[in-house]
């Protein structure tokens, strides 16, 4: 649940977040000493994040991961300026959110759907559909234009999903376990889906998930947090060649350092 | 077609076996035809009476489909109303629910001295009879939206109104159509209320104020206008669910039918 603080205007927000503008043009995401909480009522507060600092460099995708609780979408929600940090400072270029869950609106088509916020900027309905209308194809979604997402796949529908927070045209992607709701044949096939879509579409990406090996697959660098309070207790740099493959040796050993200090975290 | 005369065999058998029980009831106990008229007698009054009933009845479905858009009109606008200000919130709700309670005679003359013989006030009448469903399946929808939603809006840069316009109000939409269907069930009786309680000046006073003068002296016609307003009820609320599949189709669920 959003803090209070929630509720101040988003403008006003932007500017109390943005001390550096050097970082901001640059398209670079700078966590500086974050630590955030909730309260719970009857004066008692719960520590989500705790002297969280990291940097994501333009065009980087970088993979959160920690256990259930950690506070990675409470890292996303202040990224994407729905809260205000308690402590710390955070930079970020405008960023958009892809939540947990796919929140597709029902009376929507999909074609409808992932044109939502070229809608919301004040596009026509035509308009916007055109211009949504090539990324559909892109996107391997060709010929559900129409179809209602709840006749949708949960793959296709996490593509449409994905289809709105690309046409959202803001240079950071905050994806919410995006993949964390699918089988793991579906997730399997989405996630090399996601590589080669981002191949194309160079964005700057923060991923959270709670999959280790979905991480490595995807990320230039791997972050990992501690059980709640989060902190950042590793950091892991991928560095290898795309596509990858789950079963490579170069891969399963990154697994295995980052399963280490996951476990090390949960122990401390 | 053969799906069309499967779907309406239920209904007509049911009514049929009433109307024969009915028929027999009356045939065997001997009760009084101005207590209770035979089916048969009230089809003939109906026939007989044509004409006057018609005329009437087109006074009260233009009241009642009048009436129903006011009580929609008015119940919706509460609504939103109440949804985005919860200081109104407290302050109209109570009133709402208890404007319920205001048995129609009270101010039915009162409706009159204000606007006259005409059909405004009846209008009134059944308007509020009939926003009060409207209003609290509007504002239960309204207030149903996930939570979730308006914060993936916000990232979008939705303003407040783009909020409400993608998200709470097709999702309240539903609701605000269930609404509108009790309120039809309703807006009939209410119809029958407004006339019987703010008199009229025009040519035909209105099926239920029909009903009145005839139940005692010409008791099959009075069941005979029944009949008429039994039956409008019914294609109302048929022409609402029709329009409902139009207006909101996502709300349909869809029962196993081949796609």
């Amino acid at each position: 649940m959003p803090a209070k603080g929630a509720e101040v205007p988003t403008e006003l927000q932007s500017r109390l977040q943005t001390p550096s503008p050097q970082e901001a043009a640059a398209g670079e995401i700078a966590l500086k000493d974050v630590g955030h909480g909730y309260r719970l009522g009857r004066g008692a507060t719960v520590q989500a994040l705790d002297q969280v600092s990291l940097r994501a460099a333009r065009g980087e995708l970088v993979a959160v991961v920690g256990p259930s609780g950690c506070g990675k979408t409470t890292l996303l929600e202040l990224l994407c300026g729905l809260q205000t940090p308690d402590r710390g400072s955070v930079v970020c270029p405008p960023a958009v959110l892809m939540p947990q869950r796919d929140l597709l609106l029902p009376w929507l088509s999909a074609l409808d759907n992932a044109a939502l916020a070229l809608r919301i900027a004040g596009l026509s309905r035509a308009k916007a559909r055109t211009r949504a209308q090539s990324l559909f194809a892109e996107l391997g979604l060709d010929g559900f234009q129409h179809a209602r997402p709840r006749e949708l796949s949960g793959g296709m529908r996490q593509r449409v999903a994905f289809a709105r927070t690309l046409l959202s045209g803001k240079p950071v992607l905050c994806l919410d376990e995006p993949f964390g709701a699918l089988d793991a044949i579906t997730r399997g096939e989405m996630q090399e889906w996601l590589a080669e879509t981002l191949a194309r579409e160079r964005r700057t990406v923060m991923l959270v998930t709670h999959d280790v090996e979905e991480a490595i697959l995807l990320a230039d660098r791997v972050v990992v947090l501690s059980p709640r309070p989060g902190r950042v207790i590793a950091e892991l740099d991928v560095g290898l060649a795309r596509p990858r493959v789950r079963t490579d040796a170069e891969v399963t050993a990154l697994r295995e350092r980052a399963l280490d200090a996951l476990a090390m975290g949960a122990r401390a | 077609m053969r799906r069309g005369v499967l779907r309406a065999l239920p209904p007509i058998v049911l009514t049929a076996g009433l109307l024969g029980a009915w028929e027999l009831y009356v045939e065997l106990s001997g009760v009084e035809a101005d207590l209770l008229p035979a089916p048969h007698a009230v089809a003939a009054a109906l026939w007989q009476n044509r004409g006057l009933l018609w005329s009437n009845f087109t006074v009260t479905a233009e009241e009642v489909v009048l009436g129903l858009g006011l009580a929609l009109a008015c119940g919706l606008t509460m609504a939103v109303a109440i949804h985005l200000s919860p200081l109104l919130r407290r302050a109209v709700y109570p009133l709402a629910v208890g404007s319920q309670a205001i048995p129609i005679p009270v101010i039915g003359v009162l409706l009159v001295f204000w606007w006259g013989f005409g059909i405004f006030p009846k209008l009134v009448v059944i308007a509020l009879i009939c926003f009060f469903p409207v209003l609290v399946t509007t504002v239960d929808g309204l207030a149903a939206v996930d939570p979730d939603q308006p914060k993936l809006l916000r990232t979008l840069d939705a303003s407040r109104w783009q909020a409400f316009r993608f998200a709470e109000l097709p999702s309240a939409l539903p609701a605000a159509l269930s609404g509108a269907r009790i309120a039809l069930a309703v807006g009939v009786i209410g119809a029958f209320i407004a006339e019987t309680t703010t008199p009229t000046s025009g040519a035909y006073p209105g099926l239920g104020r029909e009903i009145v003068t005839d139940i005692n002296f010409a008791t099959p016609r009075a069941y005979a206008g029944t009949v008429l307003l039994f039956a409008f009820a019914i294609a109302c609320f048929h022409t609402l669910t029709i329009a409902e599949r139009r207006i909101a189709p996502w709300s349909i669920q869809p029962r196993g039918e081949p796609r």
